[in-house]
């Protein structure tokens, strides 16, 4: 679990701290899981990329977006269009129903006598426009809404209630329109993803690890953000955005981008939720999952984004717990839960180990930034002049 | 007589109905040093603030070089070398100082270039000698945030010195020094004026005194009075409205 503390740490502890989160993921939860509690990690898993992204748009951005469900919904529908066509043009009894209706229809259209197959449907026949789908079009639409609004100046708290309307419009948008979305069931019953049974114990496992590497990727990516100049100007507009006006940056530019990659990690969860739990349901998609995402950055610490892994895992894996068992007091709990970490842990678990006697003191908020190594600093040497050396050395 | 790099003309700006800046003409020359001076309220700042982008002018013109600044975001006359300090010191506290200069290095500030920048040779002399410059050198591993109030007022100089902007307009720079940092500080100006037009706000006369080949004394929006030192110092009006009391 020291884990947990990297993105507040720096150099070697960092990779480390990812390193144990791989071993964790690869290793030690499927040896110690049976297949159906490895079956609810990939689901809380398959979330934790949403945690990610806040992780970059939230602690590092300073943006609060309450909409993350829109994208994880966007991926997760996208797969789910995707098997669910295959998984009707495959079933006898689904072709011996078009054959009746004469068309080639999801069941739940058939059902609410649809005719025609809408034309947004026809692309996700094919796996090559799906995958690509995925990955582009919420990041693009993500870009593409927010520099509208950051351009405009909007302040942060508006930008929060804007991603908030839009969650809950996508939700209303899915419940209402039945016919061409599933509606308030969602879309499941799929049986194969390229001919692949999705069935199997063992194609459950490699889709649990292959989960686990995609998400190990995006947090790379997010350590790879954080540590370049853009990561330390996405701090700098965070803190001080005016100012940054002044240091020749475009600060919409920058947010929008971040919150573009957040929608790239939330959509590619999506897809992996639905592949694995064999659903898309506007339940995933409104206020209510949109919020639950944030209080798993906020657990595992906004500013950690391994942390954010862990807290999404914990989060879950209590929500799952209290609600076999009880039910009504979930959500009191995780708002309680929310109250506690916001007031007294504001960095989360990863804040948490910090203050464990012997844990290294970092500064609040430093970044896993390309420091130059403290080894010069503590020879008592002149940091820059020793750096223009070595560099100018190569030259 | 040299060309002007700075011309504001006309340049008015109201505050509902309230002119901050009256219909003000404002010249400065390629490598002048020119000190602003007026009682307080008297719009020394707000006139950088349109100068920077940061306010948008009512009425008037602001020409900078070529470039017409009046239609042009804040970043964009950052980029054609206008660079701001303001009147508290904004430094990016939660970065440490070498941070805070190196974000300011005026190249590949777009999404990619930014994402994708690499510290080269260039950047750390650079680093190396503005932090030098500013009598940083020693904290350059601190966050901004542990600086004194002067220190920060440094760094915000040096942040300004890495954008190497043509036209520097500062703010009240010495303002929370003690005497001896306001003495480095004039130094500093009076070496960094080498090359480049600065355009110092400032209360404090003695240091207006150490720097200023001419000040401009503005009042009510308006420019009362123009000359050396000696020359406002002895002007009836400005007696009234400023120096005398
Ligand atoms: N955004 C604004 N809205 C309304 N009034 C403003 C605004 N900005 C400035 N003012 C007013 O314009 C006048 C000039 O302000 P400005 O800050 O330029 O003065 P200054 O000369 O810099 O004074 P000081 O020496 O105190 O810094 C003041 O009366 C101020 O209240
Ligand atoms: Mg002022």
């Amino acid at each position: 679990m020291a884990a947990a503390i990297a993105p507040v740490s720096r150099g070697f502890l960092q990779r480390y701290a990812i390193v144990i989160l791989a071993v964790v993921l690869l290793a030690v939860l499927p040896l110690s899981l049976d297949i159906f509690r490895l079956g609810l990690a990939a689901k809380y898993l398959s979330l934790a990329f949403c945690a990610v992204g806040i992780v970059l748009i939230w602690g590092y951005g300073g943006i609060l977006s309450l909409g993350q469900g829109v994208f994880f919904g966007l991926g997760s529908y996208m797969m789910a269009m995707f098997l669910k066509l295959e998984s009707t043009g495959a079933d006898t009894s689904a072709q011996a129903l078009s054959s009746f209706f004469g068309s080639n229809l999801p069941d739940f259209m058939v059902w609410n006598s649809v005719e025609q197959l809408p034309w947004w449907w026809e692309p996700f026949h094919h796996v090559w426009f799906t995958i690509p789908a995925i990955l582009i079009l919420p990041p693009v639409v993500a870009f593409v809404l927010s520099y509208l609004n950051f351009r405009r100046r909007i302040g942060d708290v508006y930008f929060s209630i804007i991603t908030l309307a839009f969650s809950a419009i996508l939700a209303i948008v899915i419940i209402g329109q039945q016919g061409v979305t599933g509606g308030v069931n969602g879309i499941t019953d799929f049986r194969t993803f390229m001919g692949i049974n999705l069935d199997p114990d063992n194609v459950k496992i490699a889709m649990y690890y292959i989960t686990c590497v995609l998400l190990l990727v995006c947090v790379l990516i997010g350590t790879f953000i954080l540590r370049s100049r853009l990561g330390k100007v996405l701090v700098a507009i965070r803190d001080r955005e005016d100012r940054v006006r002044f240091s020749g940056y475009d600060p919409a530019l920058f947010k929008a981008f971040i919150f573009a990659v957040a929608a790239l990690f939330s959509s590619i969860g999506g897809a992996m939720f639905t592949l694995q739990v064999g659903l898309a349901s506007p339940s995933l998609v409104g206020i209510t999952p949109s919020i639950e995402m944030v209080i798993y950055a906020a657990v595992g610490g906004r500013l950690s984004l391994v942390g954010a892994v862990y807290g999404a895992m914990l989060v879950g894996a209590a929500k799952t717990f209290f609600s076999e068992n009880f039910v009504e007091f979930w959500l009191y709990l995780i708002g309680g839960l929310f109250i506690v970490i916001v007031m007294f842990l504001p960095h989360g678990l990863a804040g948490l180990l910090d203050k464990l006697p012997g844990a290294k003191r970092h500064r609040l908020a430093a970044l896993p930034g390309p420091e130059p190594d403290a080894a010069g600093q503590a020879a008592g040497e002149r940091p820059a002049a020793r750096l223009a050396g070595e560099v100018g050395g190569g030259k | 007589m040299s060309e002007n790099i700075l011309s504001v003309e006309d340049l008015t700006v109201s505050f509902d109905g309230f002119r901050a800046v009256d219909s003000l003409n404002f010249y400065v020359e390629k490598d002048e040093l020119r000190c602003v001076i007026g009682p307080n309220g008297a719009g020394k700042t707000t006139l950088l603030d349109m100068i920077c982008g940061k306010t948008r002018p009512t009425g008037g013109s602001i020409r900078f070089k070529r470039f017409d600044l009046t239609d042009m975001l804040e970043y964009q006359i950052t980029r054609v070398g206008v660079g701001r300090k303001f009147q508290n010191p904004s430094v990016y506290e939660d970065l440490t100082v070498f941070e805070n200069l190196e974000i300011s290095y005026p190249k590949r500030r777009g999404l990619m270039g930014s994402l994708f920048f690499k510290r080269d040779a260039d950047l750390l002399a650079k680093i190396d000698e503005v932090s030098e410059r500013i009598f940083l050198h020693e904290v350059l591993r601190h966050k901004a945030g542990q600086l004194s109030h002067g220190q920060k007022q440094w760094l915000e100089i040096g942040m300004l010195l890495m954008q190497d902007p043509e036209l520097l307009l500062l703010d009240e720079p010495v303002a929370g020094m003690s005497a001896k940092e306001r003495e480095q500080t004039a130094s500093l100006l009076n070496a960094i004026s080498k090359g480049r037009s600065i355009v110092v706000i400032e209360h404090d006369m003695a240091f207006v005194r150490m720097i200023a080949h001419k000040v401009t004394v503005l009042h009510q929006g308006r420019m009362l009075a123009e000359g050396t030192m000696d020359q406002v110092q002895a002007d009836e009006r400005v007696k009234d409205v400023y120096l005398g009391h």
